[in-house]
């Protein structure tokens, strides 16, 4: 049903836009006079006006995919957004998020897990609308703010707990920590410490995809990845390499920007010479999405456009998710310089108290189905810190394996035998 | 010679016919430039294996800045050997990804200097993350390219990065000098089931070496951390890599006439490091001259005198000589840049130090 930017629709939702008196001002900073993005932070409008100006007469057009979503809904009231168990699985993986995130905070001041740990609270409906809609074969590359996208892929959340602990039982065997969760089974392809980092990765895991498709003939490789980063990312040059060659390549890769206003303690409008983030994705010839990131549904709507548009090898989506982290950067940021108001407002939209209000509202569940899920995920979380808890730290002799593939490292086999030596390591060679 | 042939036979893909051909064009020993060595590894390996695909500046339609990938745009399609824009943050990130996902790519850098844009991704994201996911997500990637001093390129082009990648536990750092080398570690490094910093040197690339029947059989390959006696002695050891251990060897022919018998240790690889055989070689001769292009802070020839020093401290009649490139960046002009690199007549009077002086 909904193909909101196929080409078609691309240019009826353009022209929508276009026509329309900007009742949105968020997506027009010529008509705009309040602050951006609900953030107290003014915008400067210092040329904005003559800088903006040529948008308009792009050929790849700039829409914000949530007026069209929103237009929908209002049109069929009775056609729900989502069905029953669809809505069930996404609130439990938001409750699963927070929980786990709140649990996390509590566990790292009984020090119980060190170092950075960066909470995704408030910015769940973006990894549950997207990663819920992905297959176990698609990827997922994140960033230091990894532990709810891991969750969303499907890693369990003993195994992540425990990776925070610093245990052998945990998915990583204790050798990666907070910002860097990684699981083949899940293909979560890693959390990723340094900005803008995890972008070529990211694009690199597409690229497989389609080479996979194209090169070895594999006509079922329809694999999808995700880049998640943040705001600060957008101005990190890595990420205009890569929104660049995936245009160029048609890979099927979404960017999918966690917009949440701040990084660290830089407000995104101090940092940004033009903060419409999506609007960059036209400049290089891919559909630039705004999303309201605070409500999943419309997250989950652009997502499965931006994903199955991906996944029929027409090419990047770069969706921008204007959400709100409800806790400091990292668990060590005293949170001083967001504006208590700023927080209030958006702490009001929280996104798991809406989808909750919808589900009930609109009859998909009763109070008593969502309280039960509440009470599940409860216990999912404290047996996963009992199992962090109770699971051995890593052996002595864990410190040097892993460095290389080979067990024992440094080009060594099993046998004591270097590899090459092994007459297996020809095989499949052309033989002369 | 084989370059030659080479175009002639271009649709056929092993190396086969090529040493048929060269046999029929001369029965006197085969030669070949470490470029075509490096070629025909790329190729042999492509061929073999569909995961492997090149990728890099100027690659394909260019076929390579320094030719290095000649013939392999049209040989193997635009889908295997990617011209990519000047990005080296983002294609070896790429390059990283792809390997994560279980490709095979092999990253060209138009010259090492390039990589430090990129380092990034071949310290934190290729070397980590087999250690990081416990071994769930390794990285069988190659970033190459000419390394080292080239001439008259100036400073921020002139530079050799195997200790500063050798320095970096996940990595390979493998440094060839002859043709054998180049084709031997590379099939190895494509093989390799690690990420590896394949390090080549611009000025060796147009150079031809003798090359063994066995060395041009697909099979061949040379194994990563062992390094190779180039020249056996009994009076001193000279460790070297790249382009100076064909510096080491002349010396190693100079002193000969002067009735010193050189021993030359052609170091292969630098991580790992052959620690072995250096320290048998070094408890056999009891002197040891260590040669590197590179700084000599914290460099190549640091770490082998600190392992003679723990392992076979005993064993040494005089103290170490280190040959190091001058602790400058590389001049532009033409004798300044000469004084800058080690030449054969220094690695030739610090073995006569070594070898007329005792502890």
């Amino acid at each position: 049903m909904a193909t909101a930017f196929t080409a078609t629709n691309f240019v009826q939702t353009l022209s929508a836009v276009n026509t329309r008196s900007h009742d949105k001002p968020l997506f027009d900073p010529l008509k705009t006079t309040s602050s951006f993005l609900g953030s107290t932070r003014k915008l400067r409008l210092t040329n904005s006006a003559k800088l903006n100006q040529p948008n308009l007469h792009r050929r790849s057009a700039v829409v914000a995919v949530s007026d069209v979503v929103k237009e929908k809904k209002l049109k069929s009231t009775s056609n729900l957004l989502i069905t029953k168990e669809e809505g069930l699985v996404i609130y439990e993986d938001m409750i699963l998020g927070r929980a786990f995130e709140d649990m996390c905070a509590q566990m790292y001041y009984r020090g119980k897990m060190f170092g950075f740990v960066h909470l995704y609270n408030g910015q769940e409906a973006v990894s549950t609308g997207f990663i819920k809609l992905l297959k176990k074969e698609d990827c997922v590359v994140s960033t230091y703010r990894d532990h709810v996208h891991a969750l969303s892929k499907g890693v369990p959340a003993r195994q992540v707990m425990s990776e925070l602990f610093g245990k052998t039982t945990g998915c990583c065997r204790g050798q990666g920590g907070s910002m860097h969760m990684f699981s083949k089974e899940h293909n979560l392809l890693g959390g990723f410490a340094f900005i803008g980092e995890g972008i070529p990765i990211a694009t690199g895991a597409a690229f497989t995809s389609k080479y996979r498709r194209e090169v070895l003939k594999e006509a079922d490789c329809d694999h999808v990845t995700l880049a998640f980063f943040g705001d600060g990312t957008c101005n990190n040059g890595q990420f205009f390499e890569c929104l660049n060659m995936a245009a160029l390549w048609k890979l099927p890769i979404v960017f999918v920007v966690e917009n949440n206003l701040w990084a660290i303690g830089m407000s995104h409008l101090r940092a940004t010479s033009d903060p419409q983030i999506y609007k960059k994705g036209p400049a290089f010839g891919m559909p630039g999405i705004h999303v309201d990131g605070m409500d999943v549904l419309k997250v989950r709507e652009v997502a499965k456009e931006a994903i199955e548009r991906a996944r029929r090898g027409e090419g990047p989506t770069l969706v921008e998710c204007e959400t709100y982290r409800f806790r400091g950067h990292s668990l060590a940021d005293p949170d001083e310089l967001r504006d208590p108001a700023e927080k209030a407002r958006y702490a009001a939209r929280d996104p798991i108290t809406a989808l909750k209000k919808y589900m009930i509202e609109s009859k998909l569940a009763s109070e008593t189905e969502l309280k039960a899920i509440e009470k599940k995920i409860e216990e999912v979380v404290e047996e996963a810190v009992e199992f962090g808890d109770e699971s051995p730290v890593p052996a002595r002799n864990q410190l040097l394996e892993n460095v290389f593939a080979d067990p024992k490292g440094f080009g060594i086999g099993p046998d004591g035998r270097y590899r090459c030596e092994d007459p297996k390591f020809t095989e499949g060679t052309a033989h002369v | 010679m084989l370059g030659i042939v080479r175009q002639r036979v271009s649709s056929v893909p092993t190396l086969q016919r090529m040493l048929y051909a060269s046999k029929s064009f001369s029965s006197a020993a085969k030669e070949m430039t470490v470029r075509d060595a490096l070629n025909s590894a790329l190729d042999e390996e492509m061929s073999a294996d569909p995961k492997v695909f090149l990728m890099g500046e100027e690659v394909g339609d260019y076929q390579g800045a320094y030719k290095i990938t000649k013939g392999l745009l049209e040989k193997y399609g635009p889908q295997r050997v990617l011209d990519t824009p000047i990005t080296e943050a983002g294609f070896a990130g790429i390059g990283v990804g792809a390997a994560y996902y279980g490709l095979r790519p092999v990253v060209e850098f138009m010259t090492f200097n390039f990589s430090m844009q990129a380092i990034d991704h071949i310290i934190n994201s290729a070397a980590k993350s087999n250690y990081m996911s416990a071994g769930q997500i390794s990285v069988p990637i190659v970033f190459r390219g000419p390394n080292g001093a080239a001439a008259g390129v100036g400073a921020q082009h002139s530079q050799c990065y195997a200790a500063w990648y050798g320095s970096c536990p996940g990595l390979k750092v493998l440094t060839p000098y002859s043709s054998e080398d180049a084709r031997g570690l590379l099939k190895a490094a494509i093989r390799d089931p690690d990420p590896v910093v394949f390090l080549e040197n611009e000025l060796l690339y147009g150079e031809s070496f003798p090359v063994s029947a066995e060395a041009l059989n697909s099979d061949f390959c040379l194994p990563i951390g062992k390094a190779k006696i180039e020249r056996e002695g009994k009076d001193l050891t000279i460790t070297a890599y790249s382009k100076m251990v064909g510096h080491a060897l002349k010396a190693a022919e100079v002193l000969a006439k002067e009735g010193i018998s050189a021993e030359v240790i052609n170091l292969l690889s630098i991580r790992p490091l052959d620690r072995a055989a250096i320290n048998a070689s070094v408890r056999k001769t009891n002197r040891l001259v260590t040669v590197e292009e590179a700084f000599s802070q914290n460099g190549v020839g640091a770490e082998i005198c600190a392992s003679v020093v723990e392992e076979s401290f005993e064993y040494l009649d005089a103290p170490v000589e280190r040959i190091a490139g001058a602790d400058v960046p590389m001049p532009y002009a033409a004798n300044l840049e000469r004084m800058a690199v080690p030449q054969v007549d220094d690695i030739v009077r610090a073995a006569k130090r070594t070898c007329f002086r005792s502890v």
